[in-house]
């Protein structure tokens, strides 16, 4: 296994590299730069911009010159805000991003799995169906409506939670309730409907039957010897998702207020700023392979059949 | 990153013959929650299709005198108006055309590339699969919304049609992912079974093996994912529409109407709730439709 480990750590290097290099070729190809917007700029200025920042090169050199780079940890200057590095504007946002989604996640896997167990064990009766329709409920409504809905509610209305911003000052946490709250929604009726499944068919299995025949009591053949199979799913599913959610969600900062890094990527591909974009770019890529990565080991030592070979 | 919203889907193994299509069908009708869903969709395909000719306001009718009404049946502005005088109703039909235009279109995008994609390297196997493979790994590497943003700019237009094409088109190159994943594993399943030998026998060439003999057979799994792939790629629309990178005026979507009402909350909420309410009726009765395709195709219950 930890051969296993190692491989697919060392085939992350070259995807990490194709993926610099897709996404460095495709933010070239759309039109404009990251100084033509501003048309005020005499000519003269706008190509000595370009060739400070080496943009006048053949795209083959810039990447050789990012990569370079990136070998030394340098993430680069950002080039929409002059005074700051790619590495200072991502250490500004990320904490905020990856609390966020770490937190939407442990939430989610906390009541999705309970919720899923509970409609498995109560399978086409009455709580099942309503779990489940309030799954499918959770998945069809968008952030952009429910953040501002739970905002004017909760937040103006009743004046129980700050409504927006960050500051970081004692009561900080205070400010992500209803932020996390928001994201784990759909993250929170995905993992009931996954569970939900998957501890059906766990049930279902010869494993389960011959626990039941031992005479186990049965919360113990549920804990000890169903969910850990039809845990299996959720871990495939929770890994690459978890990635995506701490690496920040436009909507939820955006509606909140909040200073992350998926606010910063949107912005940073619409005003074609290069280097933060490919910064951002990068930890996705690196929190998507490494996520992965993770959950798979993770299957490992969970799954009874692959620990027994 | 929403393509990973629905890896839950449970996947049927391949359906084989008519019967079981014929078995799948009554399975459906069995079920309420499906068939209520089927309804709900057909009306809500037809109100798409009729609601904006047939309804007496036009989307881009202004009425100066009538700005941001509240639901009222004066003037039959039952939704209301919004904040510049157009009614809502109009809006909210003519949101809703688009919104499944782009949800289909879109899906029958990715549809097409994931299922060529899928089948290909699932079929031909060895070096071909794992390099077909590694590139959709490295897709799903890259964000999702700088794919989408580079995509939507690479052809800058002002036409609001051309505009439209390039929604289902950027929307299209991003959700196949997971579909190709789906049809290679169907297919691996099926490539060394009976009726594949017998076509290489008959002297098939390869193509025709794959898209007479193998696609036909992974259609089941493909449509319960495609079904519940089209709620998907609403919200994504109405994602672009929220960063601005949407439909464009004269045209709207629902995604738009909501990303415009929710700025206007506060002094009029009709014009969030109303199409909020639409996308979330569509939504849910896909979904419904999704999940009781999914069991009546799923051979484990039979």
């Amino acid at each position: 296994m930890l051969a296993q480990a190692l491989r697919r750590t060392l085939l992350a290097i070259p995807t990490v590299l194709v993926v610099i290099i897709g996404a460095f070729l495709l933010m070239h190809a759309a039109p404009g730069g990251p100084f033509t917007s501003q048309r005020q700029v005499p000519e003269v200025i706008e190509r000595r911009l370009e060739r400070h920042y080496g943009l006048d090169l053949p795209i083959g050199d810039q990447i050789v010159r990012y990569v370079g780079g990136l070998l030394h940890g340098d993430l680069g200057p950002s080039m929409k805000y002059r005074d700051k590095t790619v590495a200072q504007i991502i250490a500004e946002g990320a904490p905020t991003s990856a609390v966020l989604g770490f937190s939407a996640m442990a939430l989610a896997l906390a009541i999705g799995a309970g919720l899923g167990i509970l409609a498995a064990l109560r399978q086409n009766r009455a709580q099942d169906y309503f779990v489940m329709a309030m799954a499918i409920i959770g998945v069809c409504l968008p952030a952009l409506v429910v953040g501002p809905l739970l905002q004017m509610y909760l937040g103006v209305d009743l004046r129980w939670l700050p409504s927006s911003g960050l500051y970081r000052d004692e009561f900080g946490l205070r400010y992500l309730i209803l932020p996390i709250l928001t994201l784990s929604l759909p993250l929170i009726a995905v993992i009931s409907r996954l569970m939900r499944a998957s501890m059906i068919e766990a049930l279902r299995s010869n494993a389960i039957r011959t626990a039941r025949a031992k005479g186990l009591p049965e919360w113990q053949v549920i804990v000890k010897h169903a969910l850990p199979i039809a845990l299996l799913p959720v871990i495939s599913y929770a890994g690459p998702a978890l990635a995506g959610v701490m690496s920040g969600s436009f909507v939820i900062e955006t509606v909140y207020q909040l200073p992350g890094i998926g606010k910063q990527l949107v912005l940073a591909a619409q005003q074609r700023d290069y280097t933060l974009v490919m910064g951002v770019v990068l930890v996705y890529s690196f929190l998507i392979i490494a996520f992965n990565l993770a959950s798979d080991i993770m299957y490992r030592v969970l799954d009874p059949r692959t620990r027994a070979s | 990153m929403t393509d990973l919203l629905y890896d839950d889907v449970i996947m049927p193994r391949a359906i084989r013959g008519r019967s079981l299509w014929e078995d799948a069908r009554r399975r459906l009708m069995r079920n309420p929650a499906a068939v209520v869903s089927l309804y709900v969709v057909a009306i809500l395909v037809l109100l798409a299709i009729f609601g904006p000719i047939l309804w007496i306001y036009k989307i881009d009718e202004i009425f100066r005198d009538r700005v941001a009404i509240a639901p009222t049946f004066d003037h039959l502005h039952i939704f209301g108006t919004d904040t510049e005088g157009r009614d809502m109703v109009a809006r909210t039909l003519f949101g809703l055309r688009i919104s499944l235009l782009v949800g289909f279109a879109a899906t029958l995008v990715a549809l097409t590339i994931g299922v060529a994609y899928g089948a290909i390297a699932g079929f031909f196997g060895g070096a071909v699969d794992e390099f077909m493979m590694r590139i959709v790994d490295v897709l799903y590497a890259i964000p999702f919304i700088f794919f989408v943003i580079v995509l939507m700019t690479l052809i800058d237009t002002p036409d609001p049609f051309v505009k439209l094409m390039l929604i289902f088109m950027a929307i299209g190159a991003v959700e196949w992912l997971t579909m190709a994943r789906i049809v290679r594993g169907q297919t691996i399943a099926l490539r060394n079974m009976e009726f594949v030998e017998a076509a290489r026998a008959a002297g098939a060439r390869p193509m025709e093996i794959v898209f007479r003999h193998i696609v036909p057979n992974v259609l089941g799994p493909v449509v319960v994912y495609a079904t519940l792939n089209i709620p998907v790629i609403i919200l994504a629309e109405s994602f672009l529409s929220f960063i601005g990178l949407g439909v464009q005026e004269p045209l709207t979507s629902l995604g738009r109407l909501i990303s415009d009402g929710s700025g206007q909350m506060i002094n009029a909420p009709w014009m969030l709730v109303t199409p909020a309410a639409t996308m979330l009726i569509a939504l849910l009765a896909m979904n419904f439709l999704g999940d009781g395709l999914r069991d009546a195709l799923d051979p484990k219950d039979r």
